[in-house]
């Protein structure tokens, strides 16, 4: 495995490597069942890197451990030079520049969109009044949204919250974006304006880790892709790599169900 | 001989309508319509009531009501949020208040107040201070457990939000689920506002004087004063002006709250 990490080098990285998220051997239980048994991962700056694998992996668990939703049972998580992991550490200060966008959006549907992007700016940065307006309207501009800024999220459809759920994410400044299934609630007709959204991101630079279902999606914005399967790192390197030619036997069984939902087992036919 | 289906249900019908027909008449002779013009719904006794019982009787059980509840909202929410911390002392402490004040009658912490008090420090506190304490301490135990509720119904993805864009736990509790939780919650929260201004009847157990009169006790002195029960009628219907208009608020906010999810 540690072969695997040396040959996917970033691609876009640029300068000295430098490491946004650095996890070493991250194992995560609840109570007896062992859900993360030892993960090693990087994302460098500028880097984006899709997380794939079936339900139960322990992908979104990996994700949740970065900003400190899930305490981690063992190992160590490092995030923008701060060892999150280390029980002195100020994780709201770290979780300031990590943006976190979730599969439910979970929005604050008592305050308008505006004020869902202004509220922690607000509240945590102290960036106040006309200035935090500013802020949350240019990115709600940049997801395409700039006409909903007085709307309450329940008046929005699912890809228009995940919109701006991602815009709230991004008026705090984050270094780096987390993405729990961005598209997994949404119906099939909304999720391709959510990943527009998200290849631009990716294309300006942003540092991403995303835990997807959508292969086209890791296929053409990854510069990385990472195979998880039953709370361990199967594969990872380029998409051309992982998804076009995996090297293990799990990835391409994982690989044949999702990008062929209707294939039948040769044995299970007929039962 | 059978009957079918739809003339069963015709004859239970029509046995319904006859059976409330025939109570009401039989109500109406009975009663002793002179006694109760001149007794029960005499108009000259009720407009002799008129400025008073809402200048006075009103405008207290609506003052009390407030500052009761008012106190009762501040120290539910305390309560609820102890109930609901991670410290087990504030967690015991905590059930233990809402199950005590729960468990007695408002009439026995009324009369503690009234009586105990003064007893035990030495001194009265003012009408507002005591009535605002004892309709609070009751009120409040069963905003506790409304609002400990209502914070719990706010879906945990909205803590998990709140915290991943930094705010701290109490910075999110204050500005993110406590107001969603009070929005969730107000349809009961309003139920509790209709009890607590029925319970402010039993101020009267605190020795009010004239101008301090709330609505009960306004009707039963005037009651004893005119000999006449027409201004318990006029009290009662003082007490829906204000219930019935909350009991309509809770319906609507029922209505939005049930087309907002």
């Amino acid at each position: 495995m540690t072969a695997v990490t040396a040959a996917a080098t970033p691609s876009r990285a640029t300068g000295t490597v430098q490491a946004v998220v650095e996890i070493r051997d991250l194992r995560k239980s609840f109570g007896d069942n062992e859900v993360l048994s030892g993960i090693d991962l990087d994302v460098h700056r500028g880097e984006v890197v899709c997380v794939i694998g079936p339900s139960g992996s322990g992908k979104s668990t990996l994700l949740r451990c970065v900003n400190l939703l899930e305490q981690p049972t063992a190992g160590t998580v490092r995030v923008v030079d701060h060892e999150v992991t280390d029980p002195d550490c100020d994780i709201d200060r770290v979780r300031r520049k990590v943006g976190m966008v979730f599969q439910q959006f979970n929005l604050f549907p008592h305050l308008s969109v505006l004020r869902n992007c202004t509220i922690a700016q607000d509240k945590v940065l102290g960036r106040k009044g006309a200035e935090a307006d500013r802020v949350a309207r240019m990115h709600l501009e940049r997801v395409g949204l700039e006409d909903k800024v007085d709307a309450f999220p329940a008046q929005l459809s699912g890809g228009q919250q995940q919109r701006v759920a991602i815009a709230r994410a991004l008026s705090m400044d984050p270094e780096l974006m987390l993405f729990d299934e961005p598209t997994s609630a949404l119906d099939p007709e909304l999720v391709g304006d959510v990943l527009t959204v998200m290849r631009r991101l990716a294309d300006d630079g942003m540092t991403m880790l995303v835990v997807t279902h959508e292969m086209a999606f890791a296929r053409e914005a990854a510069d990385r892709v990472v195979f998880m399967d039953a709370g361990a790192i199967v594969e990872e390197g380029a998409p051309e790599q992982v998804i076009g030619a995996p090297r293990e036997a799990r990835t391409r069984e994982f690989l044949r169900r999702v990008l062929d939902p209707t294939h039948v087992e040769p044995g299970s036919a007929g039962r | 001989m059978a009957l079918t289906r739809r003339q069963r249900a015709r004859t239970f019908r029509g046995a319904q309508y006859t059976l409330l027909v025939v109570a009401i008449v039989v109500l109406a002779l009975v009663a002793d319509w002179g006694t109760i013009g001149r007794r029960l719904l005499n108009p000259e006794v009720a407009a002799s009531l008129v400025p008073d019982v809402l200048v006075i009787g009103l405008k207290n059980t609506v003052v009390y009501t407030v500052l009761g509840f008012a106190f009762a909202l501040g120290l539910g929410l305390v309560l609820a949020l102890m109930k609901l911390s991670s410290v087990a002392p504030y967690r015991w402490l905590a059930n233990l208040y809402v199950e005590f004040f729960r468990g007695i009658p408002a009439l026995l912490v009324f009369i503690a107040f009234g009586f105990g008090v003064p007893l035990a420090f030495g001194t009265r506190f003012g009408i507002y201070t005591t009535v605002m304490l004892s309709l609070g301490l009751v009120g409040s135990a069963y905003i506790a457990e409304t609002l400990r509720a209502g914070i719990q119904a706010v879906p945990k993805g909205q803590m998990e939000a709140a915290r991943s864009l930094g705010m701290s736990s109490g910075r999110a509790m204050a500005s993110i689920v406590i107001p969603q939780a009070f929005r969730i919650i107000l349809p009961p929260l309003t139920n509790e506002l209709i009890l607590l201004t029925k319970d402010s009847s039993l101020i009267y157990l605190l020795g009010l004087s004239l101008g301090q009169y709330e609505l009960t006790k306004f009707g039963r002195e005037a009651m004893s004063s005119q000999a006449n029960l027409t201004p318990i009628v006029v009290v009662g219907v003082c007490y829906l002006i204000i219930t019935i208009p909350l009991g309509f608020l809770v319906r609507r906010l029922e209505a939005r709250s049930a087309k907002a999810r």
